[in-house]
């Protein structure tokens, strides 16, 4: 690194990037660096290169997006025209194409090259590994050299990513490949969910976008709790597995305060406690949030009765507020054909009551907040649980259907309803 | 359209198993434990005694083709072909020999530049948008404010020397694809979309008023043509109709400044996911480097590296000390603006008599 500021600059005359070129200092590998080396390659690089140092010198941006649609796809390519195109011609059309990466971004080097040999044959051949939607991207393409990339790289056996009002690109943790809390198979489920709603990903007709993504466990690695619409969260019922031989080696190593502070009084539910050098669990109120597995990590495990929990409605802050997942499943088995059909039935269930009822751009955390929870789980066809909710209500103000006395004779056709009933005595109307 | 036969459709994701290393194949669901041998090495032991190593390096995450070939060619010496990336952008590289893993830490450093590490409590990679790169609402870069960030942060992303792992993010508009993290990084505007009335043709007005979250927006005629007018008391410059017409440019550079936000967290781990809040606002929008951002940062992670108990993330320290001893130990100022006032606002003051005096 000590000589990085010698590797600055390229042969390429046409970069004039002195603010950029800042970030070519440090110990962070730099992308400016990269891309400028890249540019004596492809020449298209350094013209972005120079848009993106007007942009630093003025604040600004010079991006402007537009669509563009391969052929039988609705989308997967996020085109953008460069509103400097006169002086950076080759940016006059200058798009992404999102590409569904292997299920946990898994890749061998003959696929990745495979990636990088067409995105450069066709593109620019930047890319992106990956965007936080999910997908891996490829950027630079004109609108010819768009639809060239997509069927040389669909001919290859990948395939476009979603966008707009769509089922996006699901994202998934390392699970079972690599990680001994998964609690299923992420990858497969993964894969056969992208596959099985192939035609929902890349031809968009939802209310809005909707994320599934996917983690092996509650530590939630990919990020689903906060990031998507549908979390599929790995879990297990009955007790976890606990060798306790292990755990008095960990309390003889660390200490029984180390294990007091940092395991048992951390626990959500208080649900564990010592014994000597064994740990007592009280099972039934375990809520399987993973803390004291990843802290005695070698004498704990999750259960081996597993499945997954299944929540609903995150999504950032845009319109109404933040909102965050909330349980809809508490449980579900997810190893056969037949459990992952139950799967299929319920996000089927979920898009159409959502899509029949939604509003435009109206996410479904949004649609929930809209109708309420109560009537989303009657809308689906699901039972209500306990444990999809923190508390029972507050508000005492409440339709209750068979409460409600009978209305008059026709009333019931009358739409809406109109309450007309006169006060039983004068002195009550008095 | 020509009679070019086109490639097949719909193929969906690719297959997994031929893209796992043979030995995380051989072991596919077989795991039974894992450590860190150091930061940004792990090893993970699968039923019948298999041992595979991992090595995760930080990427910038834009990469020429030339830096994907190195990483495939580091792959193909060391991890027989193979390799992963992680949800924070980092390469992971995965082999069965030990005696393997200083080559191709040698090698990773050499031939790539990439800095070993991004496990446990440590800073990992920031998961970050696409900025004036490629995106077209940005009012600030986010490749560049992550280099500029990670090298001020690099040896935190290299150790463990926090009380738990440290996620941040940066989003370049108010919408916010970074998402929730213990530190984020996002843009704020200032005033009501500049309209230009010229140009509301290439927008669905319908759309655009329904889009406002304020109910700002209102139809309206000037010059004979139909278009819109925003209320500029209802206006919370939250850049929604921004996103739907790109004629509501809500974006200033002279205007546009920098806020953190602390304590978002994902993990379903102890309390379970919370929201990220409001810690400082008005940091000034300054590339190439962003240096205020970078020293807030800092001033956040060494109050909550002193004072944090171990496994507290960032959010459940300050839960515990409370808001006010955040502010008194890391200087920054609390202001009538950090107050929610939004539709669930009551639920965030103090509704009790617990104040520490």
């Amino acid at each position: 690194m000590a000589n990085k500021q010698d590797e600055k600059g390229t042969n390429n005359p046409g970069l004039n990037t002195p603010l950029l070129d800042e970030l070519e200092d440090g110990p962070w590998p730099s992308f400016v660096s990269d891309l400028k080396q890249w540019s004596e390659t492809k020449p298209q690089v350094a013209q972005l290169l120079n848009q993106l140092e007007e942009s630093y010198e003025n604040r600004w941006n010079y991006w402007t997006g537009t669509v563009l649609n391969v052929s039988g796809y609705g989308g997967g390519v996020i085109a953008r025209l460069s509103d400097k195109a006169d002086k950076y011609p080759d940016l006059a059309e200058f798009h992404t194409i999102r590409v569904i990466p292997p299920p946990g971004f898994v890749y061998s080097t003959e696929r990745l090259r495979n990636l990088a040999d067409i995105c450069e044959r066709h593109g620019a051949g930047i890319l992106q590994l990956h965007g936080l939607t999910g997908d891996a991207l490829a950027l630079g393409f004109d609108n010819e050299s768009t639809f060239e990339a997509a069927e040389e790289l669909m001919a290859n056996g990948w395939d476009l990513g979603g966008s707009g009002a769509a089922l996006r690109s699901l994202q998934c943790c390392v699970g079972q490949a690599r990680c001994e809390m998964a609690c299923f198979d992420t990858m497969k489920t993964t894969r056969g969910l992208t596959n099985h709603y192939i035609d929902f990903l890349h031809r968009p007709e939802f209310m809005y976008k909707f994320k599934i993504k996917i983690s092996g466990c509650a530590n939630d690695c990919a990020n689903a709790m906060i990031g998507s619409d549908m979390p599929i969260i790995g879990t297990w019922r009955g007790p976890m597995q606990i060798d306790q031989q292990k755990v008095a080696e960990y309390i003889d190593e660390k200490g029984v305060e180390h294990v007091i502070d940092n395991v048992i009084t951390r626990c959500p539910t208080r649900c564990l406690s010592l014994k000597g050098k064994e740990l007592v669990v009280d099972d039934e109120n375990c809520v399987r949030c993973m803390h004291c597995i990843n802290v005695m990590h070698k004498a704990l495990l999750p259960g081996k009765d597993r499945g997954v929990t299944i929540c609903l409605g995150a999504k950032r802050t845009l319109k109404i507020g933040d909102t965050m997942s909330s349980v809809i499943v508490p449980f579900l088995k997810l190893e056969t054909e037949e459990d992952f059909e139950n799967l299929t039935d319920l996000i089927d269930r979920v898009w159409e009551f959502w899509n029949d009822n939604g509003m435009d751009h109206e996410r479904i955390g949004e649609f929930i907040a809209r109708v309420g929870l109560g009537t989303f789980l009657e809308g689906c066809g699901l039972e209500p649980d306990p444990r999809m909710v923190q508390s029972t209500r507050t508000s005492p103000y409440i339709n209750f259907e068979e409460l409600a006395p009978g209305r008059f004779e026709g009333e019931s056709e009358q739409q809406p309803k109109v309450w007309n009933r006169e006060p039983e005595s004068s002195e009550a109307a008095g | 359209m020509s009679a070019t036969k086109l490639a097949p459709r719909d193929q969906g994701a690719p297959d997994y198993i031929k893209c796992l290393h043979p030995a995380m194949v051989k072991n596919y669901g077989k795991w039974v434990e894992h450590e860190r041998i150091r930061p940004g090495v792990l090893v993970y032991t699968a039923e019948n005694g298999d041992k595979l190593y991992t090595v995760r390096a930080g990427s910038p995450r834009t990469m020429s083709p030339t830096t994907v070939r190195k990483i495939c060619d580091i792959a193909d010496r060391y991890c027989d072909g193979f390799l992963r990336f992680s949800m924070r952008t980092n390469v992971e590289f995965s082999l069965t020999k030990e005696e393997d893993i200083e080559p191709l830490i040698e090698a990773i450093k050499t031939e790539l530049g990439f800095p070993i590490g991004g496990t446990g409590a440590s800073i990992s990679n920031i998961a970050h948008t696409q900025g004036w790169l490629h995106c077209n609402l940005p009012a600030t870069d986010a490749a560049g404010a992550v280099k500029a960030l990670m090298d001020d942060l690099i040896e935190e992303f290299e150790n463990e020397n926090f009380p738990n792992r440290v996620k941040i993010s940066t989003s370049c508009c108010q919408i916010n694809c970074g998402r929730h993290s213990d530190i984020a990084i996002i843009v704020q505007h200032h005033h009501a979309p500049r309209i230009n009335h010229n140009n509301m043709q290439i927008c669905e007005l319908p759309k655009v008023v329904a889009i406002c979250p304020a109910a700002a927006i209102r139809p309206s005629v000037v010059n004979g043509n139909p278009t819109v007018e925003v209320v500029d008391e209802k206006c919370m410059y939250c850049g929604a109709c921004h996103g739907q017409c790109p004629s509501m440019e809500i974006r200033d550079a002279d205007t546009d400044t920098l806020s953190i936000w602390v304590g978002g967290k994902g993990a379903n781990t102890r309390g379970g996911p919370s929201l990220m809040k409001l810690a400082v606002w008005g940091l000034p929008n300054n590339p190439p480097r962003w240096p205020e951002v970078s020293e807030a940062v800092r001033t956040i992670l060494n109050a909550y590296r002193e004072g944090a108990q171990d496994w507290e993330r960032v959010g459940e320290w300050i839960e515990r000390i409370g808001w006010q001893r955040f502010f008194e130990k890391t200087g920054f100022t609390f202001t009538k603006y950090h107050i929610e006032d939004g539709p669930n606002a009551m639920w965030t003051y103090n509704r009790s008599t617990h104040v520490r005096i």
